[in-house]
């Protein structure tokens, strides 16, 4: 009696189990519908041909005679190519002077003793409170007197400061035991040498980590580009993008503007895909975006 | 409520992308635990113990085999519809409740004609913290108790549902040596004082000696043998339990049997009546050495170790299996430090005689 | 000890005339901007100080329509896509087979240029006088009537920027929580699957309580992220947001600073400051409520 019992009540969670099973599926699956569906849509889009897109007035979900006119007309007819170079320039420079800077600053932090230390790290974490909204007001004027308007320098500068790329160092440079710092003062190494050769290599990861996440966020950057740039020879991607949307092919030709959307998206995709998981576990340990 | 393990089996499918096939945690363990008694669950780590815990439990699924309650067949039923009480490694107190919370939690989720009223959740509630007496810790967090404290929380929180079964999963591995002891004892009592049927899974054969009505002892997902624990430590079945069970451990030699006689290197030791000529382990307890100047046993005198009401010999010999021999004796014999050797004479009931290949027990006739 | 001090300036060094020059004189010149009334940008010369530069944004229609926008952006976003981010999360945790797929998928947003995708948004829901667009078309199929989501009406368009910044921010949100869910020891759910808690239950008393911390710091960073929210809305409606009506304050900020309208540095400080204050303000509320709901973290 009690048995038969047990059995129906397990039976019965059974199968709410496996209902809840589907149901969680297809939810996830929605949204993951919902993050692709974009990005499908710009590379089918990317494809169509400028006469099929317009002669669609129900949008078609699939072509059957893909182009890559669009991907030339992008090419030829704005600068994106100017775009994309003045981009990776932008991110090689800014990001290898954002590491090295801040390296040396992580380690003076970690590492060294200096009077004041404490007092001096507080008010870089503090720092890290102030919203770039609140200082872009004064920079852009310092560049402008600076007469650094639509030059890389001008981009670049204040670009580089990054008191929380500096706190992430200094907490993982802070995890290599003192003992080998010890042992390397007894054979008279040299702490530039040391940070070098022991510290730099032991925190690579981290390091890694934070270039990638630079390299990131300077691709994407827009509000200070924009506002230190009126000559096209310098536009980054996003303002060649906006650019592109407000005077480029003419507002009617979306195919190419969709490859070029394509075209500036794609690089950090693959650079995604490749460093997946440091990517992730870097902005989780607390990075934002912007 | 009495267990019964029916080749209980549990396999899990072989981790990371090269193996293939699966890996056996549990194999065709079959026993029985009568109604309220304590059994201790015995093996070194990764012996499958903890997986028989948790399909005692329901937490896993066997592969293969049965479990009954009492009369009732419970292998495919849920945890909660079980009726079993369960103390974790870590006790998973949960850090935001009040330990009057915790304790009440498992009632809060009866549900319909199970439902109980608020009063009568408090007089379960304070009857399971007086069973473990921390009535005066009720309104703490766990976090501000200590260890042995949150254990018995634990154990309420397990008791307060009136369990037919009650599961700990290494309940004292996280206690200091003293606490250990102390809280060993406690278990004991309550387990007593209740007459839950209950499972003890540990990998320290002195807490289930001590407080166990039986062990069984697991090896590599097998059960090696079941039983009362002087009865095991008496008559161990093979090699690995032997090795297993006792402080300081038994010493194992490569021996011979001839012509009804156990030799240990060139020594003839003791006779082994009954048994044909083969090449065996030999296990002698430490305390199954006798110091006798002529006795038939010789080994390399290394020290002696004073320990109050014994003295401890440490000495080496060419067949050992272990570094060293280690005999336990009255500390009322006097040891002569000064010679390199040290004889002694075996008691028969202390030495084992085990299969060389099988590592089997072979019993032996005792003269 | 003396030379060990040197050398740790030494290396402080670069970092400190980077902060120096680009984080710590702008921050205390802004308010000095702030207070120059009539500041000429081509002569730098002011009039007068005061509060004027703040009673003129304050009267500004263009800076109360931006702090409208902004505020409704805020309001519905962050619980939004806060409270999707945790259903999600949930989900992800709960399956074990294409987990990591999953998990890729759902952060590419985070990887992506806000500008370029949210063209792709505009073209999906833009009805141009050559197609209604394609969310218009899944509208119509559900028999409703055609809007335009890029220029018509404002809800209308305030509908697509929180959709836009909700698909924006997910990836973030998503990943802490799905860390913060992995992070909770199996025991607990062990513990509370023995004692037959119901599932509902085990979510309230156990999982809430036990990520709650996460829950709370997500809900910070995305007041703070939400009330800067800028670069979407250009993606959408194009650089001239007033126009569009769809401005947010840091959109008035820049709009102030540079471009048409631009030249007034003193109306861009009064407003980025008052933007500051704002967000400071929401910060201790949201601290001061998280400090009274998180209570086991307490010593």
């Amino acid at each position: 009696m009690e048995q038969t019992d047990f059995e129906k009540v397990q039976k019965k969670s059974d199968a709410k189990n496996k209902i809840q099973k589907a149901v969680t599926y297809i939810l996830l699956t929605i949204w993951a519908l919902i993050v692709l569906f974009p990005f499908y849509w710009m590379i089918l889009t990317s494809v169509k041909s400028y006469g099929a897109y317009n002669a669609e007035h129900t949008p078609a979900f699939f072509t059957l005679s893909p182009t890559i006119q669009n991907y030339v007309d992008a090419f030829t007819t704005v600068p994106l190519v100017g775009y994309l170079l003045n981009t990776v320039i932008f991110a090689v420079i800014t990001t290898a002077i954002m590491v090295v800077v801040s390296t040396l600053a992580a380690y003076a932090f970690a590492r060294l003793d200096f009077r004041g230390k404490n007092l001096v790290f507080t008010l870089f974490l503090a720092l890290m409170m102030i919203p770039s909204e609140l200082v872009v007001i004064t920079n852009f004027v310092t560049i402008t007197n600076l007469d650094l308007r639509n030059t890389m320098t001008g981009l670049v500068l204040p670009s580089v400061t990054s008191v929380f790329y500096i706190y992430l160092l200094k907490e993982n440079f802070e995890q290599v035991p003192d003992e080998l710092y010890r042992a390397a003062k007894v054979d008279g190494t040299s702490d530039l040498k040391y940070l070098w050769k022991v510290m730099i290599p032991i925190c690579r990861p981290t390091i890694v980590t934070i270039t990638i996440l630079k390299i990131i966020e300077c691709w994407n950057s827009y509000v200070w580009p924009r506002l230190i740039t009126d000559d096209q020879a310098y536009y980054l991607v996003s303002n060649g993008i906006q650019e592109i949307r407000e005077n480029g092919f003419g507002r009617e030709n979306i195919p190419a503007m969709m490859a070029a959307v394509v075209v500036i998206s794609v690089p950090l995709i693959i650079l995604f895909l490749i460093f997946r998981n440091k990517i992730m576990e870097g902005v989780s340990r607390g990075g934002m975006k912007g | 409520m009495k267990i019964v393990l029916q080749n209980l089996t549990k396999k899990f499918p072989a981790r990371g992308r090269k193996s293939q096939g699966e890996v056996t945690a549990v194999d065709d363990f079959t026993c029985e635990i009568p109604d309220g008694e304590l059994m201790g669950l015995l093996g070194p780590s990764g012996c499958g113990k903890s997986t028989t815990l948790n399909m005692i439990c329901g937490l896993e699924k066997p592969t293969g085999g049965n479990i009954f309650f009492g009369e009732e067949d419970v292998t495919a039923l849920a945890p909660e519809l079980r009726g079993v009480g369960m103390v974790f490694q870590n006790y998973a107190l949960y850090p935001h409740l009040s330990v009057r919370d915790n304790i009440r939690f498992p009632l809060e989720n009866l549900k319909g004609k199970n439902k109980l009223s608020k009063e009568e959740m408090e007089r379960r509630v304070m009857e399971a913290a007086g069973l473990v007496q921390i009535e005066e810790l009720m309104d703490r967090r766990p976090k501000e108790l200590s260890g042995g404290q949150q254990q018995r929380v634990a154990i309420a929180r397990a008791l307060v549902k009136m369990p037919r079964v009650l599961l700990l999963d290494e309940p004292l591995s996280n206690l200091d040596a003293r606490l250990r002891l102390q809280t060993r004892e406690e278990i004991r009592r309550i387990q007593k004082k209740t007459g839950i049927t209950t499972v003890f899974v540990t990998h320290d054969q002195d807490e289930a000696m001590s407080i166990s009505d039986r062990i069984a002892v697991m090896n590599h997902g097998v059960l090696m043998q079941l039983g009362k624990p002087q009865e095991v430590y008496d008559n161990p079945a093979n090699l690995f339990v032997a090795k297993f069970l006792g402080t300081p451990p038994i010493n194992v030699f490569e021996g011979t049997v001839e012509n009804g006689m156990l030799y240990i290197g060139d020594d003839a030791v003791l006779p082994a009546g009954g048994v044909p000529d083969q090449k065996v382990w030999t296990g002698i307890r430490p305390e199954g050495f006798i110091l006798k100047e002529d006795g038939p046993f010789a080994c390399q005198l290394n020290r002696v170790e004073v320990m109050g009401r014994d003295v401890s010999i440490v000495s080496t010999h060419s067949a050992c299996a272990g570094q060293t021999v280690r005999s336990i004796i009255n500390a009322e014999n006097r040891v002569d430090t000064g010679s390199s050797e040290v004889r002694f004479a075996l008691k028969p009931n202390k030495v084992f005689l085990f299969h060389r290949d099988t590592e089997e027990r072979i019993l032996f006739d005792i003269r | 000890m003396n030379s060990n001090n040197k050398k740790a300036w030494l290396y402080l060094l670069p970092a400190l005339l980077f902060l120096i020059a680009f984080l710590v004189y702008p921050l205390i010149d802004v308010f000095i901007y702030s207070m120059e009334e009539g500041f000429n940008f081509a002569s730098q010369t002011y009039f007068g100080v005061g509060g004027y530069n703040f009673s003129y944004v304050l009267h500004d229609p263009y800076f109360l329509q931006a702090v409208r926008n902004t505020f409704i952006l805020v309001f519905i976003t962050v619980p939004v896509s806060t409270a999707l981010a945790l259903l999600i999360s949930l989900g992800l945790s709960s399956i074990k087979a294409l987990r990591d797929l999953y998990q890729t998928i759902y952060f590419l947003p985070y990887v992506t240029n806000t500008l370029a995708v949210g063209l792709v948004f505009m073209i999906l829901f833009q009805k141009t006088e050559y197609t209604d667009g394609l969310v218009n078309m899944v509208i119509n199929l559900f028999g409703g009537s055609s809007v335009d989501f890029i220029d018509g009406p404002y809800w209308a368009k305030m509908f697509v920027l929180c959709f836009y910044t909700v698909w924006v921010v997910m990836p973030f949100k998503i990943l802490v929580l799905t860390s913060a869910l992995a992070s909770v020891n199996q025991d607990y759910y062990k513990a509370a699957r023995v004692d037959g808690t119901p599932k509902l239950r085990v979510f309230t008393k156990i999982t809430l309580p036990m990520i709650s911390p996460m829950i709370f710091y997500l809900v910070i960073t995305g007041f703070i992220g939400a009330f800067k929210a800028y670069s979407d809305a250009v993606a959408l409606f194009g650089t001239d947001l007033n126009a569009a009506g769809m401005n947010t304050i840091v959109g008035y900020v820049y709009d102030m600073l540079y471009g048409d309208s631009g030249g007034y540095p003193s109306y861009a400080s009064a407003a980025a400051i008052i933007l500051f204050v704002i967000v400071l303000t929401i910060t201790c509320i949201n601290l001061l409520v998280s400090r009274k709901k998180v209570q086991y973290e307490r010593r």
